[in-house]
């Protein structure tokens, strides 16, 4: 069992989880992941880590309940454990293999989005600990979901927090503060985003009008996660590349985003169905048909 | 009862129409009495043949005999001196090429039911409690295996018996590799034989870490260097599946072999019950005619598909076990032979709506031996299918061979290791089964494994 150290919930559905995973802390860097199961029933769900600490042989997460596997790991409490946690998945994000002098030239942008923010956060975290201090736009739906942001604002060097509503902060999509930032005579040698497809299709069509380098994260289907199941595979630059092995980080504006949106969609009627089922629990008994 | 000297026994399976429907044991096995009258068919060769055709050479005459007996833990205890897997290679291995292919009963008649009678002799074994037998001597050494397939379990088993302190770290959440993701529960159930078969390697002391990924969570130079582990075993297994290169293959409703069976085995999505979700499918098209495509095939038909076998080449070449194709084809599966697809064709939303094939004629033998399939010009036709499974095959995963240094691959990425000792180009490091070979079978694997262990032996006490 992999336990359960701290248990926080960050805003309405979005949860952060301190578990205790020695191998997993020890060999982790920036942009990789894990694949994590609460019990032999349960799914294979990959998250991307938040934060890890190699002393204690924890690494954190952070997820947002949307289906009935996220929802199970929800009820887990501390003390409590996953089954399954393995990793580090993926390769580390490419910032880790430049050197700090040429970071250090570097203005670069980060881009999150929603819980997206979460995966943002550790390669804010690495670069302000090597001298280098990144622009982050942080995009919300609403204030009340908006997540990490004292966190970030310790590592970040200019934090921009944006929400759709305009409850917080500057108001609209984060695409409309990117064109603000460069009207304002920004200049940025590289852009990272993360957050939902939709959110990086946008801002990666952006980035090319403004001939901006965009590295994204992508969160596709996955099984194994060790490159054995192909159910990852998304087409960039027009070639078949593998996520889980390949990426997540992937050259934005080679990604064929509206593929991979459709991708993502394939078990919608399924995911649905259990999520219904697992809501309704024991009055869920598919009298009606429509589950077979 | 007569005993017909030149046919086997025959074995009962599970009624065609019946089966096709349900995910349960295709193959019943023999009872005592079947397994003595065909094991008194054996003459007992002095010079065995049959132990030349097996990769693990198991004592074949010997253990036979004691079936004739009756005495069946004595078989199990000849079967065991050289297999940690006889329920699954009793079921999985292709017998007909192997220990039966060389059969001397087979040149007149049919040969000796050998992988039912090993099948058996472990069932009951299992059914009995009846463990294999562990060290007396414990050495002390430590030796890790990286992958809990066939070709790891089998060279931890061995070494453990030897005496070594072995520990077997495994990607998955789950121990078996292939035996439990890859292969269907109809053809190898895993409650009552994968999972029984690895407590018996556990029972020999060996222990097994899941959800270690050696590449990643930590590199092969770590264990050796830091965590005391003086020799290591690869076994990781075959890796990343191929795809044609067509177009359309990203459309919703194309997946891998490995990912559907993945789903429906390891993760059981055939039950209803489980979290995983797995595309049902009303017309399936699986391209491909190895035993990975038969084992898709048979999967989506009992998800409650028509399926379809697309094969470019003609039933002659089907790389598949005979008996696989053979229970496909009762159970109601069609075979599109010498057709290859071009195009995988899809609707507006870009969900799978079919699949357009060519006709193919076999040309001139190519390098492989098989005569070559040549398109027949113009013979272009679509079949209309919501679902297509792609069985064609897996190119070596890098995780390991990238991250360890000093480890020699070939220039099919495969690691390079001595066939007869597994040692690799790195001192202390032996590898085997599909990490080397490229997909192959599980006995293979198992005798691959087998011979890395008396290789790694042989290291460490002269070490």
């Amino acid at each position: 069992m992999y336990k359960i150290i701290k248990k926080q919930l960050l805003t309405s559905n979005i949860y952060l989880m301190e578990v205790e995973a020695p191998r997993v802390a020890k060999s982790c860097k920036p942009g990789q992941f894990v694949i994590v199961r609460t019990d032999d029933e349960g799914e294979r769900i990959p998250l991307t880590i938040c934060d890890n600490d190699a002393f204690k042989g924890t690494i954190t997460i952070v997820f947002q309940t949307v289906g009935a596997g996220t929802k199970i790991m929800a009820e887990l409490k501390e003390g409590e454990g996953f089954k399954d946690f393995v990793g580090p998945l993926g390769q580390p994000s490419e910032l880790c293999n430049e050197s700090v002098e040429d970071l250090k030239k570097k203005k670069i942008l980060f881009v999150a989005g929603g819980v997206g923010t979460a995966p943002v956060y550790p390669q804010v975290k690495w670069l302000h600990s090597i001298g280098v201090d990144a622009d982050v736009i942080v995009g919300s739906k609403t204030k009340d979901l908006l997540i990490l942001e004292d966190e970030m604002k310790a590592v970040a060097g200019n934090l921009y927090i944006t929400t759709d509503d305009g409850s917080y902060g500057r108001s609209g999509m984060v695409t409309k503060v990117i064109e603000d930032l460069v009207n304002e005579g920004n200049k940025y040698d590289v852009c990272i985003a993360i957050g939902p497809m939709i959110m990086m299709k946008f801002v990666c069509l952006l980035t090319k009008k403004l001939e901006i380098p965009t590295v994204v994260s992508l969160n596709p289907i996955m099984v194994d996660g060790t490159g054995m199941c192909g159910a990852c595979r998304v087409s960039v630059g027009g070639k078949i590349k593998f996520a889980c092995v390949d990426g997540p980080e992937f050259d934005g504006h080679e990604v064929n985003f509206d593929e991979a949106m459709r991708r993502q969609t394939l078990y919608k009627t399924a995911e649905g169905r259990a999520l219904l089922k697992y809501e309704e629990g024991d009055t869920h008994h598919g009298g009606c048909g429509n589950c077979n | 009862m007569e005993v017909d000297v030149l046919k086997k026994v025959p074995v009962k399976e599970q009624d065609a129409a019946e089966r096709a429907t349900n995910f349960k044991e295709v193959c019943l096995g023999y009872t005592l009495e079947e397994a003595q009258r065909e094991a008194s068919r054996c003459i007992n060769c002095k010079n065995a043949h049959c132990i030349q055709g097996c990769p693990v050479n198991i004592n074949i005459p010997g253990f036979v005999e004691q079936v004739k007996n009756g005495n069946i833990e004595e078989a199990y205890k000849i079967i065991s001196e050289s297999s940690a897997l006889p329920a699954v290679c009793g079921r999985v291995c292709p017998q007909e090429s192997q220990c039966e292919g060389k059969c001397i009963r087979g040149i007149k008649g049919e040969p000796i039911s050998i992988g039912k009678l090993e099948r058996f002799v472990a069932d009951y074994a299992r059914e009995h409690g009846i463990k294999p037998e562990g060290a007396k001597e414990k050495k002390g050494q430590k030796v890790a295996v990286i992958g809990s397939g066939p070709a790891g379990l089998t060279c931890a088993g061995d070494l453990a018996k030897l005496g070594y302190d072995v520990t077997i770290f495994e990607a998955l959440h789950e121990a078996g590799g292939v035996l439990v993701y890859g292969i269907p529960e109809f053809r190898l159930p895993k409650t009552a034989v994968v999972a029984k078969e690895i407590e018996n390697v556990k029972s020999l002391g060996v222990k097994i870490e899941t959800n270690v990924i050696i590449g990643k969570s930590v590199t092969i130079d770590e264990l050796m260097e830091e965590e005391g582990f003086e020799a290591v075993f690869i076994g990781s297994g075959a890796g990343l599946p191929k795809f044609m290169g067509i177009p359309g293959e990203n459309s919703n409703g194309v997946f891998s072999a490995n990912e559907y069976l993945t789903r429906s085995n390891l993760m059981k999505a055939f039950d209803e019950d489980s979290n995983t979700p797995i595309m049902r499918g009303k017309k399936v098209a699986v391209v491909g005619g190895g035993n990975v495509a038969m084992d898709a095939a048979r999967t989506a038909l009992r998800l409650g598909a028509e399926v379809h076998v697309v094969y470019r080449r003609s039933e002659e070449e089907l790389p598949a076990r005979v008996e696989e194709v053979h229970h496909a084809k009762e159970e109601g599966i069609i075979f599109n032979l010498l057709t290859n697809p071009i195009e995988i064709l899809a609707d507006e939303n870009g969900w799978v709506n079919g699949i357009k094939c060519i006709k193919m004629e076999l040309g001139e033998p190519d390098e492989s031996g098989r005569r070559r399939p040549v398109e027949v010009a113009g013979s272009e036709f679509v079949i209309d299918v919501d679902t297509v499974i792609m069985a064609l095959g897996t190119s070596p995963n890098p995780l390991i061979s990238s991250t360890t240094d000093g480890l020699d691959i070939n220039q099919r990425k495969c690691i390079v290791a001595d066939e007869e000792n597994g040692q690799t180009s790195k001192p202390g490091v032996f590898a085997g089964g599909d990490a080397v070979t490229g997909a192959a079978t599980v006995i293979l694997a198992m005798g691959a494994g087998k011979a890395a262990a008396k290789g790694i032996d042989e290291y460490l006490r002269n070490k």
